[in-house]
């Protein structure tokens, strides 16, 4: 029994409200240096906690607070750690999924929301939430043909406060754009790095697909609709600094394996790729395991491999320990490095999601676009 | 001379401008704001209207459109001052960590207090004498730059150099804004507008503050790429004595890291390290500062103290 669960068995023995006044005084779940408890209360054959770190079983029991209908699970929780989750409830029977009732805290993604406990030394980033004395950019929809494609595409667009057709931009194209702009927060994060000089003024292409793990899984189209049908859309529209410095491939999970292909297939073209957790599943013999939806990454990452060239000049690539792409991603570092780009690896204590995307996008487009911070007071 | 906090939200300017009692127009300087300099309706309308943007940025534009050669020579100065800083930031880099941590050891009481203290002096003497060197060189290249073009003899340059000094003609004050501290800079420089201001009333904040001083000092503590070493870009248009300003320094300073507070003020003394946020103000009367209640300097100990004290 844990350290926890063995003191409010004995405080539940001792005084007859004692559960109450325990839930009413503590936050949810319990973070205690480098450990964690979570706490669900009501009816039930058995609770786990399913999440999604690689390297713990995906299930984890609690146990029952002895005489009560109290649930306790205590574990690990580096410094720093950020975990999402879900409680799974087992009751005659039925078993159902559902957030920690006992916990505020949500982090939302296409699917829902899940549950998020915070280690020891977690802070959610100030530049990520917005900023009253932050200038807006503003956003534009626009429909699109797409010859490649042969279908009609929405395309969003961003423009940073106090756009000029005056002056050049640098141009962001952002593989999942409009998940990114609803589960990041990305414009409030551009207009707060362009206000704080972190980051120049840039304008953002947000392309979504409606069929991400077939055209981001290395399709020849994607390359081509960004390369020739989008490019020059945007650089004959905008004002745009029109060479590779200036333009940025960027993308997480399969958006990220679809910014790797397009630059692979046309080197040359964009000079910064900016990759978040890529899908970068390869083998060295045999067969992988990971389903058919990945037989043409590793089909494209093997080749990669063999023949990386030189897709860019500058890459930011970032990881979640907790992901089980973790074991791809650090072995993609060092041979991307040994291509000739300058490239930047980060790894967090955080999982395959938005909120740790979100979280690394401060470090990753100034890097590969650094803003005029040093120079500029106003 | 006044020195101002940041414009943007908590504008004080005019309030300064009426304390100068001025007699005729004002003149603007907005060259820190690049190619949108010409948008100062805003602080037009500020300062009560008629007021004369002496346009800097769109002159230096238009004589580097037209002297392909000067052009050529601004961006090779540039170059060479590219490369200098990338090498005294080298050197910066190491002697600010052993100044830092021998400060530090003297803050836990680590060793020898003596010992430790006339080490400390040491290394930030050094750090000084990096910053002097760079300067120095800095200015050197700042001279060649101006030799080679034959900037004082330049006729476009002189052409605007005049305009300059007849829009001057019947102004009684100089408002310097904030922007690109680089190119203001050098904008003021080229046109000479030092020397044609020098005796006007001015109202300068943020970089136009930074350009004005002796020397322009460069720094944010946390930035998201690099170490956060405050570095010296190089001399400044010199009007403004003893000061080096600290433009929204709780943004950019950790303010509560009492060694890096110390470090910064015991490099740069003596002069005086305002920090100059929202709604500050600093006098000058020709002999000494007058600063507003709550604007702030940094000490030698480490702390924030009345800039007037």
């Amino acid at each position: 029994m844990s350290g926890v669960a063995q003191e409010w068995t004995e405080r539940a023995q001792r005084e007859p409200h004692a559960i109450e006044v325990l839930l009413a005084e503590r936050e949810f779940p319990i973070v205690e240096g480098s450990r964690v408890t979570f706490v669900y209360r009501g009816p039930a054959d058995s609770v786990h906690l399913r999440h999604w770190i690689y390297g713990l079983g995906s299930s984890l029991p609690y146990e029952r607070v002895e005489g009560t209908d109290l649930w306790t699970l205590t574990m690990d929780l580096p410094a720093g750690s950020r975990v999402e989750y879900k409680i799974e409830v087992v009751h005659g029977g039925d078993r159902r999924l559902v957030q920690d009732p006992f916990n505020p805290h949500l982090a939302r993604d296409p699917y829902g929301a899940n549950s998020v406990v915070q280690g020891e030394g977690y802070v959610e980033p100030a530049w990520a939430q917005p900023d009253p004395e932050a200038r807006t950019g503003e956003v534009l929809e626009r429909r699109f043909r797409s010859e490649v494609f042969g279908d009609v595409r929405s395309l969003s667009i961003y423009l940073p406060a106090r756009f000029r057709r005056t002056r050049r931009y640098p141009l962001l194209f952002v593989h999942d754009g409009t998940d990114y702009l609803r589960f990041t927060g990305l414009q409030a994060v551009l207009d707060n790095l362009i206000h704080r000089l972190e980051l120049p003024p840039l304008i953002a292409v947000l392309v979504q697909s409606n069929d991400r793990l077939t055209e981001y899984s290395d399709d020849p189209r994607n390359a081509d609709y960004l390369v020739e049908e989008l490019l020059p859309l945007m650089e004959d529209e905008y004002p745009t600094y029109g060479t590779p410095a200036g333009r940025c491939l960027m993308g997480a999970s399969f958006g990220a394996v679809a910014s790797l292909a397009a630059a692979w297939r046309h080197p040359g073209v964009f000079g910064n790729l900016f990759l978040q957790s890529g899908s970068f599943a390869f083998t060295d013999i045999g067969e992988h395991d990971r389903g058919p939806l990945f037989d043409p990454v590793v089909e494209f990452v093997n080749q990669f491999r063999d023949a990386p060239g030189k897709p860019a000049e500058r890459v930011y690539m970032s990881c979640g320990t907790y992901e089980s792409l973790i074991y791809y991603n650090r072995s993609m570092q060092p041979l991307l490095s040994s291509t000739g780009m300058d490239v930047r690896y980060s790894e967090s204590r955080d999982g395959h999601n938005w909120e740790n995307w979100r979280d690394r996008l401060r470090e990753g487009l100034t890097w590969v676009f650094p803003g005029p911070l040093w120079m500029v007071y106003e | 001379m006044i020195l101002l906090g940041p414009q943007r939200l908590e504008p004080t300017l005019q309030s300064a401008v009426d304390d100068l009692d001025v007699r005729g127009s004002v003149a603007t300087i907005t060259a820190g704001w690049e190619e949108r300099e010409a948008e100062d309706e805003e602080l037009d309308k500020h300062l009560g209207g008629g007021t004369r943007n002496l346009a800097l940025f769109p002159r230096a534009e238009q004589v580097f459109q037209r002297d392909a050669s000067l052009l050529g020579a601004a961006r090779q100065r540039h170059d060479r001052q590219r490369d200098a800083a990338e090498i005294y930031r080298t050197r910066l880099a190491s002697a600010l960590d052993a100044a830092r941590e021998l400060l530090r050891r003297i803050e836990v009481g680590e060793g020898p207090l003596e010992l430790l203290e006339r080490e400390a002096e040491h290394a930030i003497e050094s750090v000084r004498d990096l910053d002097r060197r760079h300067r120095e060189w800095m200015t050197h290249l700042d001279r060649a730059f101006e030799e080679e073009a034959r900037i004082a003899e330049h006729a476009e340059v002189q052409r605007h150099r005049g305009e300059i000094e007849q829009l001057l003609g019947d102004c009684g004050c100089v408002c310097v804004a904030g922007g690109h501290v680089r190119i203001l800079f050098e904008r003021m420089r080229l046109f000479g507008v030092g020397k044609l201001i020098r005796e006007l009333p001015i109202v300068a904040w943020s970089a136009g503050a930074m350009a004005l001083s002796s020397t322009i000092v460069l720094f944010h503590d946390s930035p998201p790429q690099g170490a956060g070493n405050a570095e010296v870009f190089g001399p400044g248009i010199g009007l403004i004595p003893g000061v080096v300003p600290l433009p929204h320094a709780k943004r950019r300073l950790a303010l509560d890291d009492r060694l890096r507070v110390a470090l910064f003020a015991r490099r740069f003394g003596p002069d005086l390290c305002p920090a100059l946020d929202e709604g500050t103000r600093l006098d000058w009367d020709g002999e000494s500062w007058t600063a507003r209640a709550g604007t702030l300097r940094l000490e030698a100990t480490g702390t924030l103290v009345e800039a007037t004290a």
